[in-house]
């Protein structure tokens, strides 16, 4: 008796690798021909992406651009300005990490992870010189001087809002495209920009951009007049029915037309016009998941205190509701992030857009079709699995679901 | 309402009385939208009356002069542009339907996979979801076709697979089973075995459920099924379907099924990039059903295979489908991306008669309706759906 008691009093050792295998791999006949089955696959798998990657491979299309992959056309002796740019945005990156903590986190950690990774290549590139390597670590040790300032001073979370506001519109309209007429910041022409510049500049734009509107769509989906509930109903079902390409062709094609005569458009703002669109419609969806989570009670409780109803939206619901779907709006940026491939039907050269151009650039690099592409799955991949990475760390910063 | 009737007092001013302020509030935003819309209406007829492009639908009656590479129904340029666009649609049909059912089968198999007691099963399946959706569609298409589809040698150098397959430039040459003269009288009978047998399934479930007889409704209906194409099979000859294998002759292959390299490389990419969404929401379904149930049915006395038949599956189904049908719209709206590729689909055939005539307006509104409707066609499935489970609920 005694010896069955301590049995029980004893806490489980932890599992020994064997037993592990014994229990989540050969528990069963059937689950050992699994196992067996899975290991050969994975060897048949690996075998050949390793022979393939580091012995008949021929990554020179890569190795001999990385620049081009980056900002495209950008001018080389001005990219001190993508630079200052990239600069900026870590430090306020990591005032912001500061200020807000825990959600911000995760995004400036692997932010600065990816920049290292960069500065860290263990080959020689002709484009990565040690100045390029050298900024690449600056940005990182940025990223931590911001963190540091912000836990320093106790930076207030409305005044970081409107330096990010203020950083944003003078990098993308000031700093990258120069002023006409100026020396100083002489005028580079969006056609000349390109790669991941433009990729994350209309995904961070597009999904900003759309964020306005798609809130106030929201609300005008569950307003009581016909007409506005009307309005946002139609437009919304209308382009979350059709594909992105499609907006984005009619966009660039006949968005002229329904101007008036005479005004002309850039081809990336044209871009940013319709993923904006596109993006707004289905931000309003998840925005109205969220509002529809309130409960009736909060809403009924603020027309008793006698406020109207848009007090009540600007200062009740919205408030709780926006905080519920940041998780679903990185998911949407996410979303949106790889859907920016498609603007190469405007002729804009992101990255997939680059990727072509480097193909077309010489002969011999047609071959080598592979590699490129799958070097720009690679970037995509590892920029789309870090955010929602993030998204994980963040849903459970919120404590989404768990109040 | 009440509310309302209880404050109306004569001294409320005009301009604090909620129903006075809400009129005023619709008529300015209808007055805005219609003013929006005018605007750019007036735009759009004085740009179009200065270009000259057309604002009717009259030439879909013109000859389209253009080719379609691999019309799937009989075509030539001659054809009016309305036939085109029919083409296209054909198309567009073709690939999604066959991608929907490949996508499922390969998507609840992942999905299963990823739930696996087995820890190695689990992760294979967890890496596959994971590669496919964090890279964009585009991307995994751009590499199924331009480096592997495309690049396939000519017709003299074919590679061989057992099977067999061919595979050239000009396509994937397949064994395919060819309906003989006859055939068709197997066809039928197997369509009709497949009606009666739901007819009868139906009935004699009304029956027992009614009456309480056993009306073994499960047993006849299978038996039916399997009856009606023995019938069809003597009546044809004995022989309805013959396996045809491709045969080199000239510089071409001939006969078997040829599936062109734009038509594979757009399949295999919708296929595999949503039957990875595809999974996720397969195991988000089963997940759904809590672990009591299971334990619960057990103890009632179920076999496992009751369990799930009775339990399990008509749970996690209430949860699956919803979503699954939006996948299934998802992979119809991406088929359009098919235009980088050269798969010439409803979206590249308006695309080039946009290019060709500056009909854009037209034609953007066609293409458009084709995929409204079918998104339309799908919220009212899902719709219907989510009102007879949720009968079912209560």
């Amino acid at each position: 008796m005694t010896t069955l008691s301590e049995e029980i009093v004893r806490p489980p050792e932890p599992p020994g690798l064997l037993r592990w295998m014994r229990e989540n791999l050969f528990n069963s006949w059937f689950n050992a021909l699994l196992t067996v089955f899975s290991l050969a696959l994975i060897y048949a798998f690996l075998s050949l992406i390793i022979r393939w990657v580091f012995f008949q491979a021929d990554w020179r299309p890569v190795a001999e651009f990385p620049l081009l992959f980056m900002v495209g056309q950008y001018p080389r002796n001005l990219l001190w300005r993508v630079a200052l740019s990239l600069g900026v945005v870590s430090f306020l990156m990591g005032v912001s990490w500061g200020a807000w903590g825990k959600l911000i986190q995760s995004f400036a950690i692997t932010m600065g992870a990816m920049m290292a990774a960069v500065a860290l290549i263990p080959f020689p590139i002709r484009d990565l010189s040690i100045g390029l390597r050298g900024f690449m670590l600056t940005a990182v040790a940025l990223i931590f001087a911001g963190f540091y300032i912000a836990r320093r001073w106790r930076v207030v979370g409305k005044w970081l809002l409107l330096a990010w506001t203020i950083t944003s519109v003078l990098v993308v309209l000031v700093i990258l495209p120069g002023l006409e007429n100026s020396t100083f910041l002489t005028h580079v022409p969006t056609t000349l920009w390109g790669g991941l510049l433009v990729t994350v500049i209309l995904a961070v734009g597009g999904i900003v951009l759309s964020f306005p509107i798609g809130v106030l769509l929201a609300l005008g989906r569950r307003s009581s007049l016909p007409v506005v509930k009307g309005f946002s109903i139609v437009f919304i079902e209308v382009i979350r029915g059709v594909p992105l390409i499609t907006i984005l062709f009619m966009f660039s094609l006949i968005l002229q037309v329904f101007l008036p005569v005479g005004s002309r458009f850039d081809r990336l703002l044209r871009a940013l016009i319709g993923i904006t669109i596109f993006s707004a419609a289905y931000m309003a969806e998840n925005v109205r998941g969220g509002l529809q989570a309130i409960p009736l009670g909060q809403i009924e409780a603020a027309k008793a205190l006698g406020m109207n109803g848009f007090q009540i939206n600007l200062f009740i619901v919205l408030p709780q509701a926006l905080r519920m779907v940041i998780p679903t709006i990185v998911g949407q940026f996410i979303s949106l992030f790889k859907d920016t491939t498609l603007v190469i039907i405007l002729g804009i050269n992101e990255l997939l857009g680059i990727g072509r151009a480097v193909i077309q650039a010489s002969p011999e690099y047609v071959r080598l079709q592979l590699e490129v592409y799958l070097f720009i799955a690679l970037i995509f991949w590892v920029f789309s699995y870090a955010m929602s990475y993030s998204s994980q760390q963040l849903e459970r910063a919120l404590g989404v679901g768990e109040r | 309402m009440k509310s309302l009737s209880l404050r109306r007092s004569a001294d409320i001013p005009l301009w604090r009385d909620e129903r006075v302020l809400r009129l005023v509030a619709q008529v300015i935003s209808a007055g805005l939208i219609l003013f929006a819309i005018l605007w750019v209406g007036i735009n759009f007829v004085t740009a179009a009356n200065q270009r000259g492009m057309a604002l009717n639908f009259r030439f879909l009656n013109d000859p389209a002069e253009f080719p379609i590479s691999d019309p799937v129904i009989p075509y030539d340029p001659s054809r009016s542009f309305g036939y085109a666009f029919l083409v296209g649609l054909v198309k567009t049909l073709l690939v999604s339907g066959i991608g929907i059912v490949l996508a499922t089968i390969l998507g609840t198999l992942i999905g299963l996979a990823r739930l696996s007691s087995n820890w190695l099963m689990s992760r294979l399946a967890l890496a596959y979801i994971e590669f496919h959706r964090n890279i964009p569609l585009l991307v995994l298409l751009f590499i199924w076709y331009f480096p592997v589809f495309n690049r396939l040698p000519n017709v003299e150098q074919s590679i061989v697979l057992s099977g067999p397959i061919y595979l050239n430039s000009r396509g994937i040459y397949l064994v395919w089973p060819k309906l003989q003269p006859q055939g068709w009288i197997w066809v039928a009978s197997l369509l009709v075995g497949f009606i009666l047998a739901i007819i009868a399934w139906f009935r004699l479930q009304k029956i027992e459920l009614v009456y309480g007889r056993r009306t073994y409704y499960e047993a006849i209906s299978i038996a039916i099924v399997l009856i009606c194409p023995v019938f069809g099979w003597f009546l044809s000859g004995g022989a309805p379907l013959r396996m045809e294998a491709p045969v080199l002759q000239g510089y071409n292959y001939q006969g078997g099924l040829r599936l062109t390299p734009e038509f594979t490389s757009l399949l295999i990419g919708l296929t595999m990039y949503t039957a990875a969404f595809i999974a996720e929401v397969v195991r988000a379904g089963i997940q759904a059903v809590s672990k009591g149930q299971r334990e619960a049915a057990t103890a009632v006395g179920l076999s496992p295979l009751q369990v799930l038949r009775f339990v399990i599956i008509p749970q996690a189904l209430r949860v699956i489908i919803p979503p699954m049908i939006s996948q299934y719209l998802n992979l119809t709206k991406n088929s359009s991306l098919a235009l980088f590729i050269g798969y010439q689909e409803v979206f590249s055939v308006g695309k080039i008669a946009i290019n060709q005539a500056g009909r854009a307006l037209p034609v953007f509104a066609m293409v458009m309706a084709v995929y409204l409707a079918l998104s339309l066609l799908t919220s009212a499935v899902l719709n219907w759906y989510n009102r007879r489970i949720q009968f079912v609920e209560r």
